[in-house]
């Protein structure tokens, strides 16, 4: 009996081989490819209760890293949650992360490579790793003032920048939304939060929809600042060509035809030059522009003012890419000049494009980050105004700020016109539909001949009155904000 | 058969050395699970420390008294994964959670029983008498989760539990033991008669036809659990046990291979016809496919967050509270070789799964040192299911089979199998007594008429 004893102890060693091996191979050599399965949550729970670096506006955190329960050390907490939700995003257990936090990951969580020095001496030291924080360029006051400046109901994105720098100084967007919600460890009220927020029209969850660097607009006559830059850069043009002006022109095609804006002084000629056709916004002279050089030289002008192209690589936020088509027929053509049918453009990119205009026809990268540092506060990046792309000649950048600040001092721009401070600025209003709803534009620098400040503000869905109302009078007081600092 | 230079040693200090350490382990884990909690250090640590220690001492007194030639590894190890167990539940618990304290009252109860075990019983080989009335216990004890007012209903899938009062129990765990009881005494008894009839096929000798009887009975209470408990685990392992001990008992090759035709027979027609079979074989192929994966019963959920929780911890472990066990379901259970592999990494489930195999070794020695066949097929018998157990489970953790719903043996959370194995431990250790003790020369009949006497 004892040999089948020992042949039953070899059949149970045979056994344990077998276990031994396959428990080899799940934590050693299959290991990698587990740890890189989508399913596996852990790496991104491997942050999630990190104490991450802090989002910081002016020295104070707006996004930042405190205790936290028993089942996570560290609780993700966001100071004042509406104001900045657009770019802090939101840090979730269920639902990952967003804006800043997403795109920022590794130094806030402090694994990016700058950090490999710090991650070293803190495992040494026995000490938890912390995350580098993130400095922005935001300023707090501006960026209170534009969020407070879009009532609450309404649909609306501002847009702040340093045209010559490309830092932006605020950029604010409703309906806005409390990150705490989602990045709470009860799991049951993080579903519950994000579940209902994702109903609310145009919240800005994700910046690649919606908000300032997401929601893809018709930017009605603020467009037409581009067939104007076109016109001149085609040579067919000059600042005292006169443009026909018809009250309608039937648009090619069609049975329907293309009407000048009703409200301003537009039916006083029948032929305009580039000077009172923008400052009473009218449409036949810039549809006539663009039935006459072409969908392409529309189309090239577009992209050098960003249109189907990024922001660079300062940003660190997901946005979308505005778009000009390449496919339009006449009809078409016409009605995409003036800023409606196909053509679409971020609130970002209308102040990309302003931006431009005042900075002598450069484009900086626009940028949000001012300074990230180290643990031990030592600057390990700190990014410099960059040029994003050449949009136009300075000549002609010079030409259309003139006209821009008759918009302002004579035309339908009135409402940002500063005692002393020369404005420049266009207003745009793009129908919606038959709706009698648009989405109210406005978009300008100030001073003129040195400018500091641009803003761009956009209502979506809102009758004329309303939109002039929440337009350029807001613009008005966030230039002197700015201007009297 | 002692050979002359080795007088046999009670080495009962050899086992008090292993002790200490044994429980430093144990304790240690306690501590650094402990330290990362909110209130290092308090009452509870103590309290399960100290009651701890003072069940693995007694137990160790008992064995001076009652049975000091015992195997003095098998009270040490089963001491470190029992305290270990403790410590890695007790890290489970979430605020206001019980299990942890749950499974020390188990512990008490079970070292309790396995003492009184071997302060009564003295000698196992008294056991033998008790052959049939094992046979209708283990009978008793695996339909009792059946019978309607005692069931705990279906719990999960399986209806393997009763209700007494408070608590809930597994009586299959028990039958494990009685099980193997009357399997032991049977085949002790009858083994002649089964070695010398039977036809010769090839290389093989069948038995005869009416010598299959006990074959088809294990078969069939195998097939029952499975059937009526849907208890997968427990039939492959009531079985396994079955053809080890007849294997033993008639060192025939051909029972294993009749054994196994069976129970892959039995075991692809179930997956056939019982929709919690065909899961579990479909959630341990197509683990990785998003229908298994999502699919809710019978999905392959726990499984895969189990091999996450591993391949995270990888060589040397993320260290004890330091992992994310909670996100695989029954982490402190069914999942708990998870939870080491996570905490303790490569290194530490190697060491568990070695004193797994260090346990049933010395089951397997005692098996051959004792001298009458009952005792030998009975260690035997328990050593194997020891080990069979440890492969269902972590085979089944680690994606080699199929993944059943047994229990790590004294690392799990479960009351009914801490008891059962503690018992089996109380067994190997009386049966090692008699394997190791010199008293060749003393009457048989001394000690088990003393043992009559007893009430």
């Amino acid at each position: 009996m004892n040999q089948s004893i020992r042949s039953a102890w070899l059949a149970a060693v045979a056994m344990f081989a077998l276990i031994f091996g396959a428990i080899s191979y799940v934590q050693v050599v299959g290991a990698d490819e587990l740890n890189d399965n989508p399913w596996n949550q852990r790496a991104v729970l491997a942050d999630y209760c990190k104490d991450r670096g802090a989002i910081i506006v002016a020295g104070k955190p707006i996004a930042e890293s405190v205790a936290g329960d028993e089942t996570c050390s560290f609780q993700r907490k966001y100071t004042q949650p509406e104001l900045y939700a657009g770019i802090t995003g939101y840090f979730s257990r269920t639902y990952g992360a967003s804006g800043l936090e997403q795109e920022l990951r590794d130094e806030l969580a402090g694994s990016s490579d700058q950090l490999f020095l710090d991650r070293i001496s803190q495992v040494f030291l026995g000490r938890q790793a912390k995350g580098a924080s993130v400095e922005l360029t935001l300023d707090p006051a501006i960026q209170k003032l534009a969020y407070d400046l879009i009532p609450d109901g309404q649909r609306g994105s501002i847009v702040v920048t340093n045209p010559k720098t490309g830092a932006i100084i605020a950029m604010a967007s409703k309906p806005s939304y409390d990150p705490n919600l989602i990045a709470t460890h009860d799991v049951a009220k993080e579903q519950s939060s994000f579940e209902e927020l994702n109903k609310v029209r145009g919240i800005n969850l994700n910046q690649s929809v919606s908000g300032p660097t997401g929601a893809l607009l018709a930017p009605g006559s603020v467009f037409k600042l581009i067939d104007t830059a076109a016109a001149l850069n085609s040579g067919k043009y000059n600042k005292d060509s006169d443009l026909p002006n018809p009250a309608s022109m039937p648009l090619p095609g069609s049975s329907a035809s293309l009407p000048n804006y009703a409200g301003g002084n537009c039916y006083t000629r029948t032929t305009a030059d580039f000077a009172f056709a923008l400052e009473q916004s009218c449409n036949t002279p810039f549809a006539s522009i663009a039935l006459d050089l072409g969908q392409q030289a529309i189309a090239d002008q577009a992209r050098k003012f960003g249109f189907g192209q990024d922001f660079g690589d300062q940003l660190k936020l997901q946005s979308a890419v505005s778009v000009f088509p390449d496919d339009l027929d006449d009809a078409s053509l016409a009605q995409s000049a003036v800023g409606q049918r196909d053509v679409k453009a971020t609130p970002l990119q209308i102040a990309m494009m302003t931006a431009a205009i005042a900075n002598g026809g450069v484009q900086m990268k626009p940028n949000l980050i001012k300074t990230v540092r180290a643990p031990d506060l030592r600057v390990i990046s700190e990014p410099e105004p960059e040029v994003l792309r050449n949009s136009t000649s300075a000549a002609i950048s010079r030409q259309i700020t003139e006209w821009m600040t008759g918009v302002v001092s004579e035309g339908i721009g009135r409402g940002a016109a500063i005692p002393g401070v020369q404005v420049a600025g266009k207003t745009g209003t793009a129908q919606l539909g038959d709706s009698g709803l648009n989405n109210s534009w406005f978009t300008g620098f100030a001073p003129a001949n040195d400018p500091q400040v641009a803003v761009t503000i956009v209502i979506e869905g809102v009758d004329v009155t309303t939109g002039a109302q929440l337009t350029s009078p807001n613009a008005k007081k966030i230039f002197e904000a700015v201007l009297n600092k | 058969m002692i050979k002359a230079d080795t007088a046999p040693k009670p080495r009962r200090n050899v086992e008090l050395a292993l002790l200490v350490l044994a429980l430093a382990v144990g304790i240690g884990a306690s501590a650094m699970v402990d330290l990362n909690s909110e209130t290092p250090f308090d009452s509870d640590f103590w309290f399960q420390s100290i009651l701890l220690a003072v069940a693995a001492f007694a137990f160790h007194v008992v064995l001076r008294i009652r049975a000091k030639y015992a195997d003095p590894v098998i009270l040490p190890i089963v001491v470190a994964l029992n305290g270990l167990g403790l410590a890695l539940i007790h890290r489970m618990d979430g605020p206001g959670d019980d299990t942890g304290n749950n499974q020390l009252r188990w512990t008490l109860i079970a070292v309790a029983v396995a003492i009184t075990a071997i302060w009564f019983l003295k000698d196992h080989r008294i056991l033998r008498r008790f052959t049939f009335i094992s046979l209708a216990a283990s009978a008793l004890l695996l339909v009792l989760p059946l019978v309607p007012g005692i069931s705990a209903g279906e719990v999960l899938g399986a209806s393997v539990w009763i209700r007494l009062g408070p608590m809930t129990f597994q009586p299959g765990e028990i039958a494990k033991i009685t099980l193997a009881i009357f399997f032991a005494g049977y085949l002790s008894s009858n083994r002649d008669l089964i070695l010398l009839a039977g036809r010769k096929i090839g290389p093989l000798q069948f038995p005869r036809f009416k010598d299959m009887g006990p074959m088809i009975t294990a078969w069939l209470v195998s097939i029952g659990v499975l059937v009526f408990q849907r208890d997968l685990g427990s039939s492959v392992l009531f079985f396994g046990l079955f053809i080890v001990m007849i294997y033993v008992a008639t060192s025939r090759i051909s029972w294993v291979v009749i054994g196994l035709a069976l129970i892959l027979g039995g075991g692809f027609v179930a997956s056939r016809i019982f929709s919690h079979v065909g899961f579990r074989l479909d959630s341990w192929w197509n683990a990785f496919t998003p229908e298994v994966y999502d699919r809710f019963p019978g999905g392959s959920r726990q499984i895969v967050q189990g091999l996450f929780g591993m391949a995270d911890g990888g060589l040397v472990g993320t260290g004890l509270g330091q992992g994310r066990p909670d996100l695989v379901p029954f982490a402190n259970s069914d999942m708990i070789i998870a939870l080491i592999g996570e905490e303790l990494g490569l290194i530490g489930l190697f060491a568990v799964v070695l004193l797994y195999l260090l346990l049933f070794t010395r089951g397997f020695r005692a098996a051959l040192g004792t001298r009458d066949a009952f005792g030998k097929l009975l260690a035997c018998g328990l050593s194997f299911a020891i080990a069979l157990q440890c492969f269902v489970v972590i085979g089944g953790v680690t994606r080699l089979i199929p993944l059943t719903g047994l229990t790590t043996p004294f690392l799990a959370a479960g009351g009914s199998s801490l008891l059962a194995n503690w018992i089996i431990v109380g067994l190997l250790l009386m049966i090692s007594h008699t394997a190791r003790s010199p008293i060749d020369t003393t009457p048989m009949t001394d000690a088990s008429s003393e043992a009559v006497k007893q009430p």
